[in-house]
């Protein structure tokens, strides 16, 4: 751990939280235009949690996170809003301090492990380069570091895995190669993005047991990042869920699952089959993920959205919602939505379509 | 089938980003409410009286593994497929799941006849296709199509959408080369698209899109059975939902029966009332909806039923018991011996090392291939099929024993079955 003057024993003692993102905007000046890839997205992380974000491809889940490593090259992409670290200001700061921050404290675990590695260098060398970057340390030591992270990960006979290069793992190993990596220097923050989509069920549900036995172990936070919103449901302890660069319901997984208030959760939990069997209607969302280019008017989601007649004066189209507490709802769940009473309407058209088991049916 | 007016915002979303009036708004919800797709659809139902389209009997697709240097000797085999039999209904969907390595795309190549299979049969409306030539196939390859995975690279990024989805019009002289575009016009709002956007190119549309004009290509010819390679899983959640209503509606309007390979177990369960579960080049266990998702008898079903995480959970917090697999798949190229799952199973024993279980009719419309099928936690002491494979209980030659003769696996179910409670073959 650096040596700053919060300590995480100080921060939890004054409060801040581990990660603060605040109205954090992201834009990319195109030749077709400026791509408004987040907007005004703000969450915190506490320390020890773990944070999901869910939404679909464009949606600004992965940039915001990138943002959050600084690995926007600053020339081309225009960043403004705050993102606090341990109490350090992460915009705006020089690359090397953040050379020291990336993967000593916050580190990542990819989607495609085999792109992510490097496949000239073995396992072990790949692993012994981050921990002697962070650490002055000798090989010797370095060497046995990766051995015992390699186990860590339940990698079998690590003593000599260390040496394989990235194609003699199989997917899932790589994948955990990919984990050892990432937690090699203790970091307080991994952000995941999208680590068991390339891999198989069996695998993913190894991967996740992983994740969380490790986070309990050092009290790490981590971001997953994903489309999957039963992956969620799992791991998470807070979920954000992202349309067209904006936070649209943000809360605790509990709430914004089981209560959701937006027409957009709702459309995204109806249009997943359910593998129980308790739901076997399928409700998709009509239309297109928005142009990031030229995102619509109002709400983003207006488009796609079947409940737009029921706001009055044309709200949806012309007034961007803010995201805030509904009437209804608790003070742990935030929603951008103009409908009036959210609640109800998931009780009496929606949750009978995605939970029958939890509600009596009107019909 | 419905199809709606042109200019839905599933084909043009720039079109309505100005600012509509709230009468405009009602439209066009009613426009959206229009399309079939995006009404609320129910998994479809088994009609077990249907007779099968396609009859697989015993397909092996065995791929030569060539040695290194000038003289490159064959030095092993991959066994892809390695003896599977089962049945498509007329107008039905057989589900096709397992992990990757599995051999399910190679099924699927195999009954599209991309390759040539090794030895046993495919068996498409009374004539098998697996010895055909390739120009004795051609009357065939309209009636079985195929759809891929991967919308960005099946379709040709020079070509327009017209050239693409009317190709198979031209090649196979279906209708006069005047009327081409008409057909194909129709096929884009058949599938939800556009038919005015004939004249543009792949890179204009988005993922969702793409995927429908690789469905309105395999249409074009109208086929009796399509084989769906992972169909959606390239997609977007909220465009997942899309297309596969759509294949719904399809199979429903034109009677097409879909032979539907995907990994994501809950998408297969509403889009099939019947499905195989693969594992290393064989299935292990097959059956009717109800009897794999509700009362599966093999270990390799029942972990992968277990791992599919859960939204459901949310309300539970936290994450559920589950059978937690070691490790991956081994390689197809030197298989375990005896039953190919055994190196991963939780409930092994010595005479799975030694016997490859039979795939034996458990229930009406359910074989599952286990020394020791029962439901999750009610796995059974003693191996079950010692008796019919003539061994004794761990696996060793029973010098009183012989094999049953009834042990070939067939496609198709047959009106007696072993039942696992008496452990005798019986009629229910």
């Amino acid at each position: 751990m650096t040596a700053t003057d919060t300590t995480p024993e100080a921060r939890k003692a004054s409060g801040t939280p581990l990660l603060e993102v605040k109205d954090l905007t992201v834009r990319f000046p195109t030749y077709d235009g400026l791509v408004q890839a987040v907007s005004d997205l703000s969450y915190t992380v506490e320390a020890g949690t773990t944070l999901g974000i869910v939404g679909e491809s464009g949606s600004g889940k992965s940039v915001s996170s990138m943002a959050v490593l600084g690995l926007h090259d600053t020339r081309s992409a225009q960043i403004s809003g705050s993102i606090k670290f341990n109490g350090q200001e992460i915009i705006g700061m020089s690359e090397n301090d953040m050379r020291k921050l990336r993967g000593n404290e916050v580190a990542m675990v990819f989607q495609d492990p085999l792109t992510a590695l490097h496949p000239f260098y073995s396992i072990g060398k790949q692993i012994i380069e981050g921990y002697r970057i962070h650490n002055n340390v000798s090989k010797k030591q370095a060497r046995a570091r990766a051995i015992e992270m390699l186990g860590l990960v339940g990698i079998p006979q690590p003593q000599t895995r260390v040496d394989d290069f990235p194609h003699q793992f199989s997917g899932g190993m790589r994948q955990r190669a990919m984990i050892a990596m990432s937690l090699v220097n203790n970091p307080d923050l991994i952000i995941c993005d999208e680590p068991t989509t390339a891999l198989d069920v069996t695998v993913q549900a190894q991967i996740l047991d992983l994740l969380q036995k490790l986070q309990r172990e050092f009290n790490s936070a981590i971001i997953m990042i994903t489309h999957d919103l039963g992956v969620i449901a799992e791991i998470a302890d807070e979920v954000l869920v992202m349309y067209g660069g904006r936070a649209v319901e943000y809360g605790v997984t509990r709430e914004v699952l089981t209560r959701p208030e937006m027409p957009y959760t709702w459309g995204l939990l109806s249009s997943v089959p359910d593998v129980a069997g308790i739901s076997d209607v399928l409700v998709p969302i009509p239309g297109t993920p928005p142009s990031l280019l030229n995102p619509p008017t109002g709400c983003s989601f207006h488009p796609r959205c079947t409940f737009v007649s029921q706001v009055p004066d044309n709200l949806c189209v012309t007034t961007l919602p803010v995201l805030e507490r509904s009437s209804t709802g608790s003070s742990e769940h935030l929603s951008r939505c103009h409908l009036r009473d959210p609640a109800a309407i998931y009780e009496t058209e929606i949750a009978p379509i995605v939970a029958p088991d939890r509600t009596e049916s009107p019909a | 089938m419905n199809t709606a007016a042109p200019g839905l915002p599933a084909d043009q979303p720039e079109e309505v980003s100005g600012s509509p009036s709230q009468a405009e708004l009602l439209d066009l919800e009613a426009a959206l409410a229009a399309r079939p797709e995006f009404q609320p659809h129910k998994a479809p139902e088994l009609d077990p009286t249907v007779k099968p389209i396609l009859t697989v009997e015993n397909l092996k697709m065995y791929f030569p593994v060539k040695s290194s240097g000038l003289i490159r000797r064959t030095i092993g085999q991959v066994q892809a497929v390695d003896g599977v039999s089962f049945e498509v209904p007329t107008g039905g969907s057989l589900g096709l799941v397992g992990e990757s390595g599995c051999g399910k795309s190679t099924m699927g190549r195999l009954i599209t006849r991309l390759y040539k299979p090794t030895s046993g049969r495919i068996e498409f409306d009374g004539t098998d296709l697996a010895p055909l030539s390739t120009r004795e196939l051609k009357p065939y390859r309209s009636d079985v199509q195929m759809i891929f995975q991967d919308p960005y690279s099946s379709l040709n990024p020079r070509h327009t959408v017209g050239t693409i989805v009317g190709a198979p019009l031209v090649i196979h002289d279906v209708v006069p080369k005047k009327q081409v575009l008409t057909r194909v016009q129709e096929l884009l709002e058949v599938v939800g698209l556009n038919p005015e956007h004939y004249n543009r190119y792949p890179n204009e549309f988005s993922g969702g899109q793409r995927q429908r004009i690789g469905i309105a290509r395999a249409l074009a010819l109208q086929p009796k059975l399509m084989v769906a390679d992972e169909p959606v899983s390239a997609l977007d959640v909220s465009i997942q939902a899309q297309v596969v209503n759509l294949l719904q509606d399809l199979q429903r309007e034109f009677g097409i029966a879909f032979l539907f390979i995907a990994h994501d177990l809950s998408i297969v369960r509403h889009f099939c009332p019947e499905v195989a579960v693969m594992y290393l080049g064989k299935i292990v266990e097959i059956g009717d909806r109800d009897s794999i998702y509700g009362h599966s008898y093999h270990p390799y079903t029942q972990a992968l039923l277990s791992a599919v995480p859960d939204v459901k959970q949310a309300a539970i917090g936290g994450r559920r018991e589950r059978i937690m697999l070691e490790g991956d798949v081994p390689s197809p190229i030197n298989p375990p011996s005896g039953c190919h799952f055994r190196t991963r199973c939780p409930i092994a024993r010595e005479i799975c090392a030694k016997h490859e279980p039979p795939l034996l009719q458990v229930g009406k419309r359910h074989k599952v291939a286990c020394h020791f099928p029962g439901e999750l936690g009610k796995h059974p002491v003693e191996p079950l099929t010692s008796r019919l494979l003539g061994v004794d209980d761990d696996g060793n030659p029973d010098p009183g024993g012989s094999p049953d003769a009834s042990l070939v696996t067939k496609p198709g179910y047959d009106d007696t079955w072993f039942d696992l409670d008496t452990k005798t073959f019986g009629r229910a």
